[in-house]
């Protein structure tokens, strides 16, 4: 082997060693910051705002965000703000007379007057309307969630980024939804 | 932006739910925003009714990250096997095209390890974030595999790059100067990533990642455009997005400049015949040196000592450029963009048009607040600038000083740095093919591996 050859080969074998040493050292480094805790995106409920921007930022189409109802804060009421149109013709389940665009939400009478609503998952798109209508006439039952099964957790959601409430965040993944009344208001950051 | 619980939320047992919230109701009532207002009492059903749980459906199971690291180490060690010692580019395309099948459109290419560096910058610089154990692998395993035997995980692992390699048509050549002077931007790319990253702004890599789009068929519409784009390119520029974008890609080839072992274009000694001088569509391939370049590389002694004088320079003056530049940097995070707008134009507070504007508003902070943070912000940028403007200085500088380092070679060789171990050229070379039609008048040439 040539001296140039040999020369080359000792200063290539130095920058690895360093290299080498440099990426331990960022795996030491990390592994003091690291677990085995994953992460993934959720809407808190409480800081939602409701704007819309969920049904349409997501990067799936329709929106990995669907409204979920807190069975548990809801009122069962006849006249349900989330249910109806503002200004709605009858209180029935009549297309015209539905606030969701999609025709998402399921009434079902449990007996006088309690009426139960579900959300048909694979019609709802996000939208908000409902969870609008339900903050702002009942009890807030009605709100938005990531839903996991279905979300594709993008390394940064791009909803997060255009979300004007700061509404959604990385939560641990052993514990991925925020449901209302499941947690109390303050201790989510 | 990055944003991110600080605190694990573990969720109460629902008897107390109704309690809990009766609770809430009663102690922080001004905090109460209108959302979560008992105005109608739970019912009290006179028949059996069960109130429902609320369904949630889980995740994909934790577990799967696990089959994911295992599927990347079984690639990256199988492709290293394949361009060492077996030596077959079909092989390494099949290898190729099933990672583009899973990572790409299967796991609709996320997690990756071109955007994994800035999970790792935040958890390093963001303390309510740790890193998982899988994230961090998929970072480090193709750069160690890169230090060992050269970019095998762009060669076979990278959905983002095999999805362009696939594509190529008609590679036309570049000129070396126009390589490596693109060639420079994916540092710089890796800069402002990790400077953004860092400070929670925004994960750069993913929102101009021009492929993911693709994998998921479906994003938004311009960067479908992008991706379509470096496609259509890439047909006749191999690769563009590898070569003159990609961040990861620029540590893969620090790290593959140096390896230990890395492909070789002939499986014995190069008998310079040529055949392999056009067989690389990514210009990876470097000539021999001829011995005028020999004679001439002497005299560029003082060049060399001027440019080597110019890295502390250039690192000065682009900490300064880039820290100086700040504002416009840090205009990129909403909250400073925000905090800007209101600012410069005041009578848009009034505007409701505007969702941003009007959720501010409705929120109860103050514009003070707002300015406020947005000034931690600016800081974070003022002082990462320097670091990043350093960086890209000291990039320059090593890019100029290494186009006055003369080295002579007497074979034709792949670029250590620059090939990806695609393994094309591998099946040009004649050598240890004693019926190639090139040996047909030249048998004393024949070489046997
Ligand atoms: S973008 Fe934010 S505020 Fe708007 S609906 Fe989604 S979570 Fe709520
Ligand atoms: S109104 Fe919108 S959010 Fe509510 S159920 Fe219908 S589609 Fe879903
Ligand atoms: S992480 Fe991605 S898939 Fe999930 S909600 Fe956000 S944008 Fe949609
Ligand atoms: S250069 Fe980057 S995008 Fe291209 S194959 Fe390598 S890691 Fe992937
Ligand atoms: S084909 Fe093989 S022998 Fe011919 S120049 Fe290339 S490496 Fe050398």
């Amino acid at each position: 082997m040539s001296k140039l050859q040999s020369r080359r080969q000792f200063i290539s074998g130095c920058a690895r060693y360093s290299l080498g040493l440099t990426i331990a050292g960022v795996i030491g480094f990390s592994l003091t910051n690291a677990s085995s805790q994953q992460w993934l995106w959720q809407i808190d409920p409480f800081k939602c705002t409701n704007c819309g921007r969920c049904a349409t930022h997501c990067v799936l189409n329709p929106s990995a965000v669907k409204c979920v109802h807190a069975y548990a804060l809801c009122g069962y009421c006849d006249l349900c703000g989330g249910y109806l149109k503002p200004g709605h013709i009858a209180r029935n389940t009549a297309a015209e007379n539905q606030l969701c665009p999609t025709a998402a939400i399921e009434r079902k009478l449990i007996e006088e007057p309690y009426y139960e609503y579900h959300i048909n998952e694979e019609l709802c798109i996000g939208c908000a309307k409902c969870v609008e209508g339900c903050s702002s006439f009942g009890n807030g039952s009605l709100h938005l969630q990531i839903r996991q099964n279905i979300c594709v957790n993008c390394n940064e959601c791009a909803i997060a980024r255009v979300c004007p409430s700061d509404a959604i965040k990385r939560i641990p993944a052993d514990e991925p939804y925020l449901i209302k009344g499941g947690f109390e208001h303050g201790q989510t950051l | 932006m990055v944003r991110l619980y600080k605190k694990h939320i573990p969720l109460k047992n629902h008897n107390n739910i109704f309690l809990g919230l009766i609770f809430l109701l009663m102690t922080v009532p001004t905090q109460i925003a209108h959302s979560q207002q008992q105005r109608f009492p739970k019912p009290e059903f006179q028949t059996e009714y069960q109130i429902p749980e609320t369904e949630r459906p889980n995740p994909r199971a934790p577990f799967m990250e696990y089959l994911d690291l295992f599927l990347l180490l079984a690639v990256l060690s199988l492709t290293t096997w394949l361009v060492l010692k077996k030596r077959s580019r079909k092989w390494i395309l099949w290898v190729s095209v099933f990672s583009l099948l899973y990572f790409g459109f299967y796991r609709n290419g996320c997690i990756c390890s071109v955007g994994s560096l800035q999970n790792l910058t935040l958890s390093l610089f963001n303390e309510g974030y740790s890193v998982s154990f899988t994230v961090l692998a998929f970072f480090v395993v193709p750069l160690l595999f890169a230090l060992a035997v050269g970019r095998v995980f762009c060669a076979s692992a990278c959905p983002l790059g095999i999805i362009q390699d696939l594509v190529i048509v008609k590679p036309i050549k570049l000129s070396p100067w126009l390589q490596k002077s693109l060639g420079l931007f994916p540092f710089i790319y890796l800069g402002l990533a990790v400077l953004y990253a860092a400070t929670g702004t925004d994960f750069i890599i993913c929102r101009f990642d021009p492929f993911v789009g693709i994998f998921r068929m479906g994003a938004e519409f311009h960067m479908i455009v992008l991706g379509i784009s470096f496609l259509l390119i890439g047909m006749f520029v191999a690769r563009p997005y590898c070569r003159f974008v990609c961040p990861y890609g620029a540590l893969l080839k620090i790290c593959s400049l140096n390896s230990k072992y890395h492909l070789s274009i002939t499986p014995k000694d190069c008998i310079n015949c040529k055949l392999c001088k056009d067989s690389c569509p990514f210009d990876a391939i470097d000539f021999p040196t001829d011995e005028k370049e020999n004679r001439a590389s002497r005299k560029d002694f003082w060049k060399f000592v001027f440019y080597a004088a110019l890295i502390p320079v250039l690192m000065f003056v682009g900490g300064w450029a880039v820290s100086g530049s700040y504002k416009l940097l840090s205009s990129a995070h909403p909250d400073v963009y925000l905090a800007n707008l209101l600012v410069s134009q005041p009578e848009l507070m009034q505007n409701t048009e505007n969702l941003d504007i009007e959720t501010f508003m409705s929120s109860g902070k103050t514009l003070e607040i707002l300015v406020e943070e947005a000034k931690i912000i600016q800081e974070k940028f003022r002082f990462g600038g320097w670091f990043l403007g350093a960086f890209i200085g000291l990039v320059i500088a090593l890019h100029l000083l290494n186009q006055v380092i003369f080295r002579k070679r007497s074979i034709y060789e792949a670029n250590r740095g620059d090939c990806f171990s695609c393994g094309r050229c591998m099946d040009y070379c004649p050598v240890g093919k004693p019926e190639h039609p090139f040996f047909k008048d030249k048998p004393e040439m024949v070489v046997k591996s």
